[in-house]
């Protein structure tokens, strides 16, 4: 019996070893007055982390990043619970993402309605004229096929259609379940890819999917001929590009600096970036934000 | 927390846990076929000839510090979507331990039993198929187990581009945040390895000679 | 490679945090598992309880391990914990069966001896087993170390460092140069790690090659 007992505390030790102090040393959590800038896990969010981050430090704001951390589900829990202070994001996704219940759909709506439903704490500053929105997007012989212009025209073609997105896109209200309240579109599968990044793109050339969820500013959109269908009953609401931000650390300087970033960014600006971005010689996030930052004159 | 393990509608339809399990075990069962198909041969080859050691520990250890995650997405980027980047992913996962262990079986075969293989009579290939493979069998099975457990564990990653398989449950539980669906997908995995490790110990308890007691080594990536 | 040259600062920041966050979990899962192993070698209810359970958390993927970390022991989702503890598991899980052989395969005679002159268990143990164990002991730290130095790049993927982030962001944007860069560093790290280790038990014990 007493060896049993012996085994199992060493069992428990085992088990327990998370509370060793050796790791607790090795966290170096940020000093506070730094600000903690995050990104969600595609391009277009990195580069605006490192537009913030870049522009801060150049004002003598002590920053520290955290890049490509992943979706909103997990990152939004990161502000919240402090791993993060700053994040770019999209109005429209945020609030339905902090009110599933929400039906703005007009810019200055939504970003009120934002205000208001954030969680104490946190806020956002000036929105951006910069729009990125989810779009359902097909190739261009589908659309031809089929002859389809907007979600409505797809209605009838849904139960046929395999739809592929980041595996988020079943949950989200602004999703598979808008989609299917909205147009009462349910399509015969969905295919969890990633977050309008190169598998989407993959996906949809070779037809694996026939329609999936892409960012409006992306340029695969273009380069392949992709078509954006017109979503004429909202399910994606409008999306100006925004800083969300721990109050705590939103001093006056910080809102200036970050006020005066949205005012210079319109969609174009994010048309340009991503063009960047996806150039062949693949800059780096840093270097094209840099570069954008210089040419801006913040 | 065990409520989205035991959902019943979680366990139809083309994305349910069955069709997940029989895609993990899928993958599982063809990479090892295809690795074994390599590595059994070379390992033997270099055990027999005793040429070239030193590369086939050299290799395997190389092979052993590639990160998966990497060689997944170099091959999805280069080749596309599909189950051939997660096949070549985990083969390479799957080869060192295979290899390592025919080479060491083959290398730890008492050299008298060998001699007195050619001794009486016996080609090299009736040396190599008939005495030195047969004795190294439970070293063999050793890599090949290890092996198998690695690649039911690692095979959890192909669902980050888009393959099929527990992971995606894991993956999918990670982006809508549904802690339940995530644990239920490393339940799985582990459960899977399990059933998975315990039909090849069955299999080597048929196939090794009882006068030769089974060891198990292991690694994981 | 040009990649790792024309982005040197980015490239050594990974490496560190790489470093960190697989050397650490081999230490801290080392130093338990030897305690745990001596407790394998002398007792066989220890031996029923700990290996099978070694095998079951071995079998528990790193990426689950890392994502279901933070729920279980309440810290920060992007904490480098998440990383260090699945990690430091998978170390015991692994060490605890090689320390247990090692000790178990010390020649009785051996620790007859010490006994008869009077050595005291935990002289012993320090003096005599645990030396004699070390290079098995050693060759299990480097399987660990290699496959913690792979293994961390798993935990990228939500969005903790090291080299795992150049796969992402690679993969992202289709950046094949940059995916590689990390691929050589995991692997030259690997390398690396490994030989320092093989050069240790050498150093440590020169009675083994001693005679061959």
């Amino acid at each position: 019996m007493k060896r049993i007992a012996t085994a199992l505390a060493a069992v428990m030790v085992l088990s327990a070893c998370g509370g060793d102090p050796l790791t607790g040393g090795n966290n170096n959590p940020a000093p506070t007055d730094t600000i903690v800038v995050g990104s969600g896990n595609f391009p277009e969010s990195t580069v605006l982390a490192e537009i913030y981050a870049q522009a801060l430090a150049s004002k003598g704001v002590k920053v520290s990043k955290k890049l490509n951390i992943g979706n909103r589900e997990l990152y939004f829990k990161g502000v919240q619970d402090g791993s993060i202070d700053l994040i770019p994001e999209y109005s429209g996704v945020l609030l339905k993402h902090v009110n599933k219940e929400a039906t703005e759909v007009a810019p200055d709506e939504v970003y009120a309605a934002l205000k208001k439903a954030l969680p104490q704490g946190l806020t956002v500053l000036d929105k951006s004229a910069a729009e990125d929105k989810d779009a359902v997007v097909i190739t261009k012989q589908t659309a031809a096929q089929y002859s389809l212009k907007s979600i409505d025209d797809l209605v009838p073609y849904c139960k046929e259609f395999v739809f592929g997105g980041p595996p988020e896109f079943q949950n989200r209200p602004d999703g598979l379940p808008g989609l299917k309240t909205k147009y009462n579109c349910e399509f015969k599968q969905f295919k969890a890819l990633d977050v309008g990044g190169p598998l989407t793109v993959a996906g949809l050339k070779d037809n694996t999917v026939q329609a999936a969820d892409l960012f409006t500013t992306d340029s695969a959109i273009k380069a392949n001929e992709f078509v954006v269908l017109e979503d004429p009953k909202n399910v994606f609401a409008a999306q100006n590009v925004l800083p969300l931000i721990n109050e705590k650390k939103a001093s006056q300087q910080v809102r200036d600096v970050l006020n005066a970033i949205s005012k210079k960014l319109d969609t174009k600006v994010l048309l340009d970036l991503n063009q960047k971005l996806s150039s062949p010689d693949k800059p780096e996030p840093e270097k094209v934000a840099k570069e954008w930052l210089a040419s801006s004159g913040i | 927390m065990g409520g989205w393990l035991f959902d019943p509608a979680h366990w139809s339809g083309p994305t349910g846990i069955p069709v997940r399990l029989l895609e993990h075990l899928g993958y599982t069962l063809m990479t090892l076929l295809i690795a074994a198909v390599i590595a059994i041969p070379l390992g033997a080859f270099v055990g027999h000839t005793g040429k070239g050691g030193f590369v086939v520990v050299g290799l395997s250890n190389a092979l052993r510090a590639l990160p998966t995650t990497a060689v997944l997405i170099l091959v999805v980027l280069w080749a596309g979507l599909g189950d051939f980047p997660v096949y070549v992913a985990l083969v390479l996962l799957a080869i060192p331990p295979i290899m390592a262990g025919t080479y060491a079986g083959i290398r730890a075969v008492d050299p008298v039993t060998v001699d007195a293989a050619r001794g009486v009579g016996m080609r090299e290939s009736g040396v190599l198929l008939k005495v030195e493979i047969p004795n190294a069998l439970p070293l063999i099975y050793g890599g090949f187990r290890g092996a198998a457990l690695q690649v039911v564990a690692t095979a959890t990653i192909a669902a980050y581009t888009g393959a099929g398989g527990l992971g995606r449950l894991v993956f999918d539980g990670l982006a809508l945040q549904e802690f339940g669906q995530m644990l239920a997908g490393a339940v799985l995995v582990a459960l899977l390895a399990v059933l998975v490790d315990l039909g090849f110990a069955g299999l080597q308890r048929l196939t090794v000679s009882p006068g030769l007691r089974p060891v198990g080594t292991g690694g994981k990536t | 490679m040009t990649w790792i040259f024309e982005n040197w600062d980015r490239f050594w920041e990974v490496t560190g945090v790489h470093l960190r966050l697989s050397v650490v979990p081999v230490l801290i899962g080392f130093v338990l598992s030897i305690p745990l192993g001596w407790l394998a070698s002398r007792s066989a209810t220890a031996r029923a309880i700990l290996f099978p359970l070694a095998n079951i958390l071995f079998t528990i993927p790193s990426i689950a391990l890392i994502v279901i970390t933070p729920v279980l022991i309440g810290v920060k989702i992007l904490d480098e914990i998440n990383v260090i503890v699945p990690l430091t598991i998978y170390t015991i899980a692994l060490m605890v069966r090689s320390v247990a052989d090692a000790l178990s395969a010390v020649p009785g005679h051996v620790t007859a001896a010490a006994n008869a002159m009077g050595f005291r268990p935990l002289r012993r143990f320090l003096t005599v087993d645990f030396p004699l164990a070390l290079p098995v002991t050693i060759a299990g730290l480097r399987v660990a170390t290699v496959s913690n130095i792979s293994m961390v790049s798993v935990g990228a993927l939500v969005g903790l460092g090291g080299y795992g982030q150049l796969f992402t962001e690679g993969y992202q944007t289709d950046n094949t140069a940059k995916v590689f860069a990390g691929l050589i560093g995991t692997v030259v790290l690997a390398v690396l790690a490994d030989g320092l280790l093989l050069l240790l038990g050498r150093v440590l014990t020169p009675w083994a090659r001693a005679g061959r």
